[in-house]
């Protein structure tokens, strides 16, 4: 099937407001005129609100395909406007409440890269193991509550508590794991306590470390069976095809999460403080975000992604479960980040398993916080999230106050292959019927896991004008 | 057989982490279904209905559109639970409130900001009327439970009214103060048993202000008596407090 050229539309806004001309809605000019369409108005089971609008014409001719991000901002980086670098952190976590340990670490790697405090190898292997945590619940809770009806023909998770349960509760079980490990290592699974600049406040004891080990040798079954389950439903996921480029942290050493640096598949490796070079931005006619890209219209960050590009340093039984499910590092399929999803879950206990081996052996011990000495800089955090890689940059003052504050989402940076991918798939479905259209677009987002939350505080609804080079929210103060 | 009581879900401004934690009740999430029919839960299930008994909202308000939609919400449930911070008391999102709205509207919406409305941040008390709290950011998901319980059986939920220094004396916890930090627990709506302080933090004051909260003596003891400047203190007032008419 050949991909028929797919016509854009007028900018639209993000929430048509009547009275304003400009703000027009083309689809239901499209349906009034008795035109397929499907108008998806807050996708379901991802976090946060996006739409989406597709309109097919005579002879199945697709006329418009479009992702929108209504989302109410939040103006995350103008709020930090002065705020002082103790506070940073627990703010930006507030951006989202399912990669609030994501924020917090890469918001305190730019702290502490804009301030030079120096933290210990302790300190780097519980947040390593913080960042496992936070990938555990995530995937889990995207394989099992979001993914999982779509594979099973079903509308949320609740039917399958009584037609799968076995399979459920076995699921169910992995995440509480998850969220148990995130309790001890962080304090709390969402917006946790522990983390400040420098290190810990609070540090799991050895016995709740021997614990999660133990529990971890426990759960492999659990892993293996989901493995099954998926390699079971692994059919069901659209043959659906679309080369791009895949951005991710690298690391010559291990499966890169905390630290590395940004690699991709099209472009040589650059270190996080040259994030703007990765994440270039530029306006388009049918979106409201912005999109980004940097050697192609558009790339991909996430678990796809990471895995193309670090899959020589996955854990023997995470290569072992990417082989069952039929994962191959060739792969161009956006769906198949659902599976990439499983073999990360699989590495991050085998991983957190070798961490917390070396934090018993070297013994836990509590450490001096560092001396912070504030004084005016810029700094660069860079940590692979759930969905994808995170950039957060920082100036201070020298009071260690904020004067400029700029956050890069994931999902931000999808938003322009969810676009792409959209446009090269709805031309190869248009003869279904609106129902199936509507639940395939709505798969094929979903797969991407986006976490709209987190992308819109920096939106930017300017109609198609000359890229700015900044982003979201800026201000400079002038002459103090 | 008693009809199940229908529950509903909705979201405004933020950061769905309330919802998350629901989602995190695990194995009891299956049993409270046992009970309950979920009709509208946008981040775990497809699908909506608009008849529902009980409707609990997540996030703030903050732009009029928002306003219609959540009075549409209050005509349609029976009770109307607000949970999360950003719904009880607006949350981080307040901070905005202190800054130039129309510097940063602009910037965001370019030439289109006379078509996008977006006002002060606040919380859901502020334009509806609110039958139930459950405060937090994020919620405790074991009170969630508890109130969740309470509402379905008819009994009012019981809700602190004391400060979170009460229970973090409870649990054994080295004053935050004489450690030299500062610390909101003497005006903050307890319930939380002082997790944060547990965990080696202070208390943020995401629960909102005690009823009784003694500001006077609470600034008299930051400022006078541990020596904090104002600036200090309301830095951390303003992160979860900012919408109150107290005087801070």
């Amino acid at each position: 099937m050949s991909a028929k050229k797919v016509k854009t539309t007028e900018p639209k806004a993000a929430a048509p407001v009547a009275t304003c001309a400009s703000c027009t809605d083309p689809a239901l000019a499209a349906e009034a005129e008795g035109k397929k369409t499907i108008r998806v108005h807050h996708v379901t089971r991802v976090e946060g609100h996006g739409n989406i609008v597709v309109v097919i014409g005579e002879n199945n001719a697709v006329e418009t395909v479009r992702w929108e991000v209504p989302e109410a901002p939040r103006f995350f980086e103008a709020i930090l406007q002065g705020r002082s670098y103790k506070d940073v952190h627990q703010i930006v976590s507030r951006i989202c409440g399912i990669c609030s340990i994501g924020h917090q670490l890469s918001s305190l790697q730019a702290t502490e890269d804009a301030m030079n405090i120096r933290i210990s190898t302790q300190t780097v292997t519980l947040r390593k193991l913080a960042i496992h945590a936070e990938n555990l619940q995530s995937h889990l809770l995207h394989l099992a509550y979001l993914v999982l009806p779509d594979l099973m023909g079903v509308n949320s998770v609740i039917p399958l508590a009584e037609t799968h349960k076995p399979q459920l509760v076995g699921l169910i079980g992995l995440r509480r794991l998850a969220n148990e490990f995130s309790r001890i290592i962080c304090g709390r699974t969402t917006h946790p306590q522990r983390m400040v600049p420098g290190g810990f406040t609070k540090l799991p004891t050895e016995e709740e470390l021997l614990q999660l080990m133990q529990s971890f040798r426990d759960s492999v079954p659990g892993f293996k069976e989901a493995a099954n389950l998926f390699a079971s439903l692994a059919g069901k996921f659209p043959d659906f095809k679309r080369e791009t480029e895949y951005v991710g942290l690298v690391s010559p050493s291990e499966y890169a999460l905390y630290r590395g640096e940004v690699g991709s598949t099209d472009d040589s490796r650059k270190p996080a403080s040259f994030y703007k070079d990765v994440t270039q931005e530029y306006c388009v006619p049918q979106s409201t975000a912005k999109w980004t890209r940097n050697k192609r219209d558009s790339f991909m960050v996430g678990a796809l992604s990471r895995y193309k590009l670090n899959h020589t340093h996955l854990k023997p039984l995470a290569q072992d479960v990417a082989k069952l499910v039929g994962l191959t590092p060739k792969t161009v399929n956006p769906f198949h980040n659902n599976l990439a999803q499983l073999v990360e879950c699989v590495h991050s206990v085998e991983d957190s398993m070798e961490l917390i081996d070396n934090l018993l052996t070297n013994g836990i011990k509590r450490e001096k916080a560092p001396v912070i000495r504030p004084r005016a800089g810029r700094g660069v955090g860079a940590v692979e999230v759930p969905r994808g890689i995170l950039f957060h940059s920082y100036e201070y003052d020298a009071k260690g106050r904020m004067v400029e504050a700029d956050c890069v989402i994931p999902t931000n940076m999808n938003h322009a292959n969810i676009q792409k991918d959209l446009e090269g798939l709805v031309p190869m479905i248009a003869d279904k019927s609106e129902a199936e259209i509507e639940l395939i677009t709505s798969m094929l987002v979903r797969a991407y896991d986006p976490c709209i939350s987190c992308s819109t505080h920096c939106l930017d609804i300017t109609p198609n004008q000359e890229s700015k080079p900044d982003r979201g929210v800026r201000f400079v103060y002038k002459g103090r | 057989m008693q009809r199940k009581p229908k529950i509903a879900f909705f979201d405004f401004a933020g950061c769905e982490g309330d919802q998350l934690q629901v989602a995190n009740l695990e194995e009891t999430l299956l049993d409270v279904l046992g009970h309950v029919e979920v009709v509208s839960f946008r981040e775990v299930m497809t699908g909506h209905s608009d008849n529902y008994d009980i409707a609990l909202v997540e996030g703030s308000i903050t732009r009029p559109e928002d306003e219609e939609r959540l009075k549409q919400i209050r005509a349609n449930a029976k009770i109307l639970v607000a949970f999360g911070a950003c719904a009880t008391i607006g949350g981080v999102n307040t901070m905005k409130n202190f800054m130039s709205e129309t510097m940063y509207r602009r910037q965001v919406y370019g030439d289109n900001a006379r078509c996008y409305d977006t006002y002060a941040a606040r919380p859901l008390s502020a334009v509806v009327k609110v039958d139930a709290e459950i405060h937090g950011c994020p919620i405790d998901r074991n009170e969630f439970l508890r109130i969740t319980k309470d509402l379905l059986i008819g009994k009012r939920p019981f809700v602190p009214d004391y400060p979170v220094c009460a229970e973090c004396k409870q649990v054994g916890n080295i004053c935050r103060y004489d450690l030299g930090q500062l610390c909101l627990g003497m005006i903050t709506r307890a319930g939380c048993g002082a997790c944060c302080i547990t965990e080696g933090a202070h208390c943020w004051g995401c629960r909102g202000l005690a009823p009784m909260a003694n500001l006077d003596a609470a600034r008299y003891v930051m400022e006078e008596r541990a020596g904090y400047s104002r600036s200090e203190v309301q830095d951390l007032l303003r992160i979860f407090l900012s919408h109150t008419t107290a005087p801070l």
